[in-house]
């Protein structure tokens, strides 16, 4: 390529190369030229890039920009790998509508699929709260139990839960707050002696001296229009059975009172604005199978 | 002497050199970049886009100042898996006030994108004093002070002012009301919530921690709360802005 290198004078006479006619203290500098195999390649990608440019989107214009042949965009092609997904779920998703939570358990195509789903759904959303086997933690209720805060653990009340929430912004949300009787309803006292009660109840021990009948009649007083008259509990209002071992804050006395004192009012999001009725409904069998109904 | 010869001319010239680099980056730097700053197609304008609050701002330089972009993106890209996992991907319109923005790079914890409303107040709350409670596996640092710290509104307006020269559409007013603003939006039924919604449509006015005062993870929470959640994909028109 090289002009210099027809110069008799500019030839390596060792080699027969070219060289690029600098020289250094009479040492000459070689003038390699590339192998030529690299230099197609470099070539062809030259080359490959006009391609590219006439295939896919490229040169900005005055007002927009050249969309080549294939019309691409990274958001068009997002948006048809999902819905290409969509379609592939599409005969189980509409089967898992249909079907009520007797044909899901009967069907073990479907209840396997449900599960799955759901599983899938629970790890991404309800698992930061509930833990990743749905244990759950202090003021995140358990779902591996047969024990339910609200409603009796059917299908319908769990797909109602996860649809509106718990306290949520939903206008069909679930509502019901523990009131805080520390501001000016109960003295302290009464708060203390109503704690060591509620202990009492599920037969845990109390403080030496503890009056239980003062505690019992604050209770009276106060508490059974939710938690009820056997302090049983009352899933409509999301009141807790208060004489079991199950706690959803902790059963030490300092917890109960803080929770008296100042109330209680854990909230769960409404994920119908979130997610999809058949997610919903696949992570509503998911919870029902971890531990089944009252 | 063929054209392919020239090149000598440059190498023997370094300041003619330095200025044929910079020449051939400028020309590069116009046709890949100016255009995206006049081409109506890269700059997209979507419904519900508002500047943020001051106490979602607050928050959101709390967020700056603990690194928490260090581990947290908060940009879905258009993939499916993506959008699967945490939902619709993120719009160019939706970091718009973001100076600077919080894409992030890594994702040694989950995308932050959409995590607004996701989860309880409660759950953040638990979350932020320490990770572990309430997730086991957690390796996200604890960062307990920030529910102890009272949250300094001493600079917010002026932090407002910076940003609207930059070009952040804070009016007069919502400077001048911005500490005002932050306190009704962290308290519970505050009467000066109403003119906040009416200057911020759908901020969320509530005690987002302890009734009673005003902390940096208050802050902190009503900015999470507020991420991804301006734009209403239901009514979002997903064909026709295809780019």
């Amino acid at each position: 390529m090289s002009v210099t290198s027809h110069d008799p004078k500019n030839v390596d006479a060792t080699t027969g190369t070219a060289t690029t006619g600098h020289e250094w203290d009479g040492i000459r500098e070689l003038n390699t030229p590339l192998p030529k195999w690299w230099l197609y390649i470099f070539y062809a990608t030259i080359v490959w890039a006009l391609g590219y440019w006439v295939v896919y989107p490229a040169i900005p214009l005055a007002s927009s920009f050249t969309k080549g042949m294939i019309n691409y965009s990274s958001r068009g092609e997002a948006t048809a790998d999902v819905e290409q997904l969509k379609l592939a779920r599409a005969p189980m998703v509409n089967a898992l509508a249909k079907a009520s939570f007797e044909d899901i358990q009967k069907d073990p195509k479907l209840l396997t699929f449900a599960r799955a789903q759901g599983k899938a759904a629970f790890g991404d959303n309800c698992a930061p709260c509930h833990g990743a086997g749905g244990g759950g933690s202090k003021a995140f209720p358990n779902l591996v139990d047969d024990d339910w805060l609200w409603g009796n653990g059917s299908l319908a009340d769990i797909q109602a839960t996860i649809t509106h929430g718990i306290r949520s912004s939903d206008p069909d949300t679930r509502q019901g707050n523990m009131p805080a009787f520390g501001d000016g309803v109960l003295k302290p006292t009464e708060i203390s002696a109503v704690a060591d009660y509620v202990r009492s109840l599920s037969s845990l021990p109390v403080e030496q001296g503890a009056d239980l009948n003062a505690g019992q009649k604050v209770f009276a007083d106060n508490c059974v229009a939710c938690h009820g008259e056997n302090a049983k509990g009352n899933p409509e209002l999301g009141a807790p059975n208060l004489t079991d071992q199950i706690w959803l804050y902790a059963s030490d006395k300092a917890t109960i009172v803080e929770g008296i004192t100042k109330g209680r009012g854990g909230m769960m999001p409404n994920w119908g604005s979130r997610l999809d009725a058949g997610t919903i409904k696949a992570l509503a069998v998911y919870v029902r199978t971890l531990g089944g109904g009252r | 002497m063929s054209l392919w010869n020239k090149h000598a001319i440059f190498e023997k010239n370094s300041i003619l050199l330095l200025i044929g680099v910079l020449i051939v980056i400028s020309i590069g730097g116009l046709v890949e970049v100016a255009p995206l700053f006049y081409l109506k197609s890269t700059i997209e304008h979507v419904e519900g886009v508002r500047p943020y609050t001051p106490l979602e701002l607050a928050g959101r330089n709390i967020y700056v100042r603990e690194g928490c972009y260090n581990c947290h993106s908060q940009m879905i890209r258009a993939l499916r898996d993506e959008v699967e996992r945490y939902g619709h991907y993120s719009l160019a319109a939706e970091s718009m006030y973001d100076h600077p923005f919080q894409w992030g790079s890594k994702r040694n914890g989950p995308d932050l994108a959409r995590l607004g409303n996701k989860y309880s107040d409660d759950w953040h709350r638990r979350h932020l004093e320490n990770p572990r409670a309430v997730v086991p596996g957690s390796i996200m640092p604890a960062y307990p002070w920030l529910a102890k710290t009272e949250l300094d509104l001493n600079h917010i307006d002026q932090h407002m002012k910076v940003l609207a020269i930059e070009g952040v559409p804070y009016t007069p007013e919502m400077i001048e009301k911005a500490a005002s603003d932050a306190k009704a939006q962290g308290t519970d039924d505050d009467p000066g919530a109403a003119d906040l919604v009416k200057r911020y449509p759908k901020a969320q006015a509530r005690a987002f921690g302890e009734k009673g005062r005003l902390t940096e993870a208050d802050a902190l929470i009503a900015y999470l709360q507020h991420l991804g959640t301006q734009v209403d994909f239901k009514v979002y028109d997903d064909k026709a802005n295809l780019r």
